[in-house]
């Protein structure tokens, strides 16, 4: 039975903690074969190679900079050229008014302001944060996670008892443990 | 986390033996939750709240009288307050190259460095953005450099440098506090789950956002963070070509060279290694982390330190050439009484201080010897001010016309925003030092890790 927690999310399943992060991926490599796919790490520091074994890449956060970036240097060059061409032109000794390249620093200025800005929020959006209460932060051990041990997170399967299978595969004993998560 | 005295000498070490990943979060983080304000610390905090408070009264005094109060005049319109500006930005420079640029080269020694380096980036950033602002005179007024829908239908000059110098400081603020930021995320967290008293855990806790370190979350990080550092790389070098321009972008003799804008990026980095190595050399002792910041980086400091001087040189010595070379009769004026005249003292100092004394570090003895390093270092961000006070003034008061040839004498209330701008990037920085972990604690377990699968130490 699943409990509803607080955030209305509910969790079920098991914490695997490991001391050591080559251990880790060992057992990730394994559950991986054994056909676990609601799978998730929590480490310390990313880890090199989980992100392989897990099949999952960052692919929208360099487009949607790339996006914001194209976008706040379209966007502040037309800024300017409105002020200066369209709303407010200036005839100073015959120059011309689209005097472009004196518009170059601020049009790349903009643009970093906008790849700043559009980067930190698409991260925090993918990342969902802030989200300052998380079922997760409940399960035993999970502090260590911050500092110096390597959770997997092994996502009850509908309708499967996986107990006996995770027994044999990530045997519980020296810098190893399981936690059970009820709900 | 101390070093024992055999491995002091080594080099080649960027993390000392025997060092732990858990040692290193238990002792990072117990400095700022566990550990019982030391009296240094006090005795720092107070002397800088000191200075803020003169600040603080400076600033004041000059809201009530206008800028008066100040040595400027005309033709002489720019004084302190300019050259504190481009001294602060300048230094603020060091941080972000340091913790943008040897991200993106991945040098080892920049992990254990890069949160003193931001930190102070980001107190010096806010000491510069002050300052052109309180020099507006009609300072109330200082939003109308933003192009906002106004009655009166005018913009901001777009085309002046002036205008792209105010959108740049105002990237670099958000840029740098935004880096810094992010940077400190997974820490933070760390920080949340050590804390036993209540105030530390709903603090950090706020401040964490919810950090969790999953996969998901480090997969973000680790590409938002590459991101920002190929961005505020040539962003930093973007914001000091622009102050050069700022003065490039005029007619007055001594500004109007095309050399200007790297110019002001060499002096920027110089000032900013300065500073670091300023605050590396106490703070590796006073808070026990020689066994993460080794001698190695007290070494890459001090060479890239003497590389910027080089560069820095080079500049002056086109500096003085260029005017004799074009044989323009105002810029041979300005130079002349740079090399002999009212501001001679001031340019030899900053000649001596900064293209002749770093020299010293070419040898390994000198670069080694903390207490000499230091004072190197302090000259060097001393006579920075200078350069910049002499860039302002000397130019001014030899203007094209001689009738408008005139000395500035900086007045009291000139020296007391200087000395309180210095407190205001003090006090901030002990209270950084107070509450944030001071070395980012993830990227030694990431370099530790690395060292232990290279089978190495």
């Amino acid at each position: 039975m699943s409990v509803q927690r607080g955030t209305g999310h509910s969790l079920r399943g098991r914490l695997a903690a490991f001391d050591d992060p080559d251990a880790m991926l060992d057992a990730l490599r394994r559950l991986r074969q054994a056909g676990f796919s609601r799978l998730e790490v929590y480490s310390p520091y990313a880890v090199e190679g989980v992100d392989e074994l897990l099949d999952r890449r960052p692919r929208a956060l360099p487009l949607i900079v790339v996006a914001a970036g194209l976008l706040g240097a379209v966007g502040g060059f037309l800024l300017q050229y409105w002020g200066m061409v369209l709303s407010y032109p200036l005839n100073i000794g015959g120059r011309p008014l689209n005097s472009w390249p004196a518009f170059g620093p601020s049009t790349f200025e903009l643009a970093a302001l906008t790849i700043l800005l559009a980067g930190f929020l698409a991260f925090c959006k993918f990342c969902r944060l802030p989200r300052l209460y998380d079922p997760v932060f409940d399960a035993p051990g999970f502090e260590l996670a911050s500092q110096d041990r390597f959770l997997i997170w092994i996502a009850e399967r509908e309708k499967r008892d996986d107990s006996e299978l995770l027994q044999r595969l990530l045997p519980e004993g020296e810098g190893v443990r399981i936690d059970e998560v009820p709900a | 986390m101390s070093a024992s005295p055999e491995s002091e000498r080594d080099l080649t070490r960027v993390v000392e033996p025997g060092v732990t990943a858990p040692a290193v979060t238990a002792h990072v983080s117990d400095l700022v939750l566990e550990r019982r304000t030391p009296s240094w610390w006090w005795v720092g905090f107070g002397l800088s709240f000191g200075l803020f408070v003169l600040f603080l009264v400076a600033v004041g005094w000059l809201f009530i009288r206008g800028v008066g109060i100040w040595g400027i005049d005309w033709p002489i319109a720019w004084g302190f307050a300019i050259g504190n500006y481009v001294w602060w930005v300048g230094m603020a420079s060091g941080g972000t190259l340091i913790s943008a640029l040897f991200f993106l080269t991945r040098s080892e020694w920049r992990s254990a460095t890069s949160r003193i380096a931001e930190t102070m980036t980001v107190f010096c950033v806010a000491c510069a953005g002050i300052m052109p602002v309180i020099h507006l005179g009609r300072w109330w007024y200082f939003y109308w450099l933003f192009p906002y829908p106004n009655t009166m239908a005018l913009w901001p000059q777009f085309r002046s440098p002036l205008h792209w110098d105010f959108v740049a400081i105002l990237v670099y603020v958000a840029g740098s506090l935004l880096f810094w930021y992010v940077g400190l995320l997974p820490d933070l967290a760390t920080l949340r789950d050590r804390a036993r008293r209540r105030w530390q855990r709903v603090l950090y806790g706020l401040l964490a956002l919810g950090w969790q370190g999953s996969s998901q979350h480090w997969r973000q990080f680790k590409m938002l963070y590459g991101l920002f550092a190929a961005l505020m790389t040539p962003l930093v070098c973007s914001i000091h070509s622009i102050v050069g321009l700022d003065f490039a972008g005029g007619l007055t003799p001594g500004w109007h060279e095309t050399q200007f804008p790297p110019y002001f990026v060499f002096g920027a980095a110089l000032s900013g290694f300065a500073v670091v190595l300023m605050l590396v050399i106490p703070l590796r002792r006073a808070l026990q982390l020689t066994g993460v910041i080794t001698l190695r980086h007290i070494d890459v400091l001090a060479r890239l330190m003497l590389t910027a001087s080089l560069l820095l040189s080079y500049c002056y010595l086109i500096e003085i050439f260029m005017p004799f070379y074009r044989g323009e009769e105002s810029e041979i004026t300005v130079a002349m009484s740079l090399l002999g005249g009212y501001y001679a003292p001031w340019y030899w100092a900053k000649i001596v201080l900064n293209g002749i004394v770093p020299q010293i570090l070419w040898v390994r003895a000198a670069r080694l010897n903390r207490p000499l390093l230091f004072l190197v270092a302090l000259g060097v961000v001393i006579s920075m001010w200078i350069e910049r006070y002499v860039i302002v003034v000397g130019s001014l008061h030899r203007n094209h016309s001689e009738s408008s040839w005139f000395v500035f004498i900086p007045t009291v209330w000139d020296w007391a925003t200087l000395a309180g701008s210095v407190g205001l990037f003090l006090t901030g920085f002990f209270l950084a030092l107070r509450f944030i972990p001071m070395v980012s604690m993830f990227e030694l377990r990431e370099l530790l890790r690395k060292k232990q699968t290279e089978g190495g130490r």
